[in-house]
């Protein structure tokens, strides 16, 4: 029962502010020397922030590179919704870590806001520049200069349940090619009848998961969810409004999983892994863990006529402004990009590598639906959405978007245009 | 008074002081200067920015229909909880073999801390952890939202209330009891007309901690509802913190939003003092 909780954090922050402010003049010496490649192992220790949603990647990295370098990185995992303040008060004061990973959209604000490091020079350096994931380095660019590599990739991808498909009569190979598919599918599994399972599923109080997994089918119909810069928001185009009255209709027929109306994202993934659900669309970095419970068949995201795109998501990483081993973070940062990290690391724990010359990996070599992830990442439709107030538009709860889907599936889908309107003001700002 | 005695008057009082210098007047001050600064939580001061911080607060789209919320989200809170712990506190007034025990039960919940005790409902209302059976949507609906969460706030408080009220029930001297029923009072003449104005300083007591407790509730409802459905229980200490961290990130006006509420909340403990005061007469 307190406000002094919140006044108390702003508080600290921005005690420590103004501390920093006075003994700003002392870290003009920051890192030094020249820049390689490689960067410098001489066994330095090294901080790094992450979030809780990608510890089990971080920690396989950084176990990894711990094992193989003489410097070493200390992992602080932060629950979800306490990363943002948690970094804001330390940037506030002076106090960030070596490097430190942000939500890819929220990169464009935070290298605005000037968090990360300068990286365009020691990215040129690396041979293999030009493959690493695009999508993500356009994020973590900011008036023509790099801050951010990809650190873990996200994907979203549909996910269907090839036992449900079988007892529907369903090809269990083919999954949905468009949106009209998707329905159709998730219909006939519901149509099974059988207790406790349902068509689909979806996360109708999370702003994120809906970003994450409806604009791709925005995408891969060959339209735009926001303009360029990423102050205007199109989502009242045709493809849109399509995917809007999709749902609504899977709404109307009752084959949503019964709780998705509440669902803020905590368990939206839950359902599928218990085999409760037919086909939805899912984050491909739990195909392993999904695998383990129930036959999962994995195919893009398919747009109004076809076409396939993923939302490229997860986190980037970058050197912080506060760092003083600009050499010894940049080490760790060209080891994460290497074939040593992105194959026997990142591919072996089943996710995604971000650089496109190394997607063929035996690790995909083995499953096919690897394969698909990989493949349908490097397609042109699948994208990173790039805007400075992304995190207000979209994800925080109560946002604008919240909003405009929770009327077109549950309220009066009439209102789009001014829905669309108080989105594109928010963006805008 | 000598000049050593003073010395020491001050050396006494210097430990607090400085307490409540550091930790009152100085943050005050700070969230002062935030408020007229223009202070982007990664950006830190980049100069003045006063009115617009205040203007930019009161114009958020969801300001007034957190302040009707919390206003609203108050009275229900503070009829209900007064009410149920005179009630409780009435009923373990008198000693008999139970009471021991029905004061303990009653006030177990208090010694559990706010945060904890929401997420123990959060769990309990969560549909995947429910003990309940059936799909009951506990937060589901903003009326359901609400009362769901007034249900998580009386259990936690009700004891704590009804302690405060005991205190007050039982500094009332027996005889005028005693005089009321040689007087001939019934039960309910001798409640309206002798304990509750005896108990009047008491209940003024659990009315301000009660109304200025809700007026800045925030835990509740960051870990039940998350202000949620459709916005429909965002509270306005909850509107600061997600001004603060959640989108704008704009600490220049959070601290303008906190400078609003603490001015309101002056306002209204001083209309409750002067009210509450002037009844005693």
């Amino acid at each position: 029962m307190s406000i002094r909780r919140a006044v108390a954090v702003i508080t600290i922050a921005g005690l420590l502010a103004s501390a920093a402010a006075c003994g700003g003049d002392d870290d003009s010496a920051t890192g030094g020397g020249d820049i390689t490649a490689e960067g410098v192992d001489d066994g330095s220790e090294l901080t790094l922030w992450t979030r809780a949603p990608l510890e089990l990647q971080a920690k396989a990295l950084v176990d990894a590179y711990n094992k193989s370098h003489k410097n070493q990185v200390k992992l602080t995992v932060t629950p979800n919704d306490d990363y943002v303040a948690k970094v804001g008060a330390a940037a506030g004061s002076g106090g960030l870590p070596d490097l430190f990973a942000a939500d890819i959209v929220y990169v464009p604000n935070w290298t605005k806001a000037g968090l990360f490091a300068d990286l365009t020079e020691p990215i040129k350096l690396l041979p293999y520049a030009d493959k690493i994931n695009q999508g993500h380095l356009t994020a973590g660019t900011f008036e023509d200069k790099k801050y951010v590599l990809p650190f873990i990739l996200d994907l979203s991808v549909i996910f269907y349940n090839k036992k449900l498909y079988k007892e529907a009569g369903l090809d269990p190979e083919k999954g949905p090619t468009t949106i009209d598919e998707f329905k159709d599918q998730a219909l006939a599994i519901q149509k099974l009848g059988k207790k406790d399972v349902y068509g689909t599923y979806f996360g109708g109080n999370c702003g994120g998961c809906n970003v994450f997994t409806w604009f791709p089918m925005v995408w891969a119909s060959g339209q735009e969810v926001m303009n360029p810069e990423g102050t205007q928001s199109l989502m009242d185009g045709t493809a849109a409004q399509k995917v809007y009255s999709t749902w609504r209709e899977l709404q109307e027929a009752g084959a949503i999983a019964p709780g998705a109306k509440d669902e803020t994202g905590a368990t939206w993934v839950a359902g599928f892994q218990e085999g409760k659900v037919g086909v939805m669309p899912y984050p491909a970095t739990l195909l392993s863990t999904a695998a383990k419970t129930v036959d999962v068949g994995v195919v893009g995201i398919p747009g109004v006529d076809g076409g396939a795109s993923t939302f490229v998501g997860g986190d980037g990483i970058g050197i912080s402004k506060d760092s003083k081993k600009n050499q010894q973070a940049w080490n760790f940062l060209a080891w994460l990009s290497s074939e040593a990290a992105q194959v026997d690391v990142i591919a072996a724990t089943g996710s995604t590598v971000s650089r496109t010359d190394l997607v063929d990996n035996q690790y995909s070599q083995k499953d096919p639906r690897v394969a698909t992830v990989n493949k349908v990442a490097a397609a042109p439709q699948s994208k990173t959405p790039v805007s400075v107030n992304f995190q207000q538009a979209f994800n925080a709860p109560g946002s604008p978007w919240m909003t405009l889907v929770r009327n077109q599936v549950y309220g009066d889908a009439g209102g789009l245009a001014k829905d669309n309107t108080a989105l594109t003001d928010t963006l805008a700002q | 008074m000598t000049k050593a005695k003073a010395y020491a008057g001050w050396a006494y009082a210097t430990p607090t002081a400085l307490f409540v210098l550091v930790f009152f007047v100085l943050p005050i001050l700070l969230v002062g200067r935030m408020s007229v600064s223009d202070w982007g939580l990664f950006a830190g001061n980049r100069g003045w920015n006063a009115p617009e911080n205040f203007t930019a607060a009161v114009d958020n789209r969801l300001f007034w229909p957190a302040v009707w919320f919390t206003l609203k989200y108050t009275v229900v809170t503070t009829v209900i909880l007064l009410g149920l712990a005179l009630g409780l506190a009435l009923l373990v007034q008198e000693s008999s073999r139970w009471t021991g025990f029905l004061r303990t039960s009653f006030l177990v919940p208090s010694a559990l801390g706010l945060a904890s005790a929401s997420l123990l409902f959060y769990a309990l209302y969560s549909p995947q952890a429910s003990p309940f059976p059936g799909q009951i949507s506990f937060l589901g609906t903003p009326w359901s939202a609400l009362w769901s969460t007034v249900a998580l706030i009386v259990w936690r408080f009700a004891g704590f209330y009804m302690l405060l009220l005991l205190v007050g029930l039982n500094s009332i001297p027996g005889d005028v009891y005693e005089a009321a029923r040689l007087d001939g009072a019934g039960r309910w003449q001798t409640f309206r007309h002798v304990t509750l104005p005896l108990l009047r300083p008491s209940l003024a007591l659990c009315t301000i901690l009660c109304v200025t407790g809700s007026l800045l509730a925030f835990d509740q409802f960051y870990i039940l509802t998350k202000g949620g459905p459709d916005n429909s229980t965002v509270t306005i200490v909850q509107l600061v913190y997600n001004v603060a961290f959640q989108g704008q990130n704009n600490l220049g006006r959070a601290a303008a939003l906190s400078i609003v509420v603490l001015a309101a909340l002056l306002i209204v403990n001083m209309l409750q003092f002067r009210g509450l005061r002037g009844k005693e007469r």
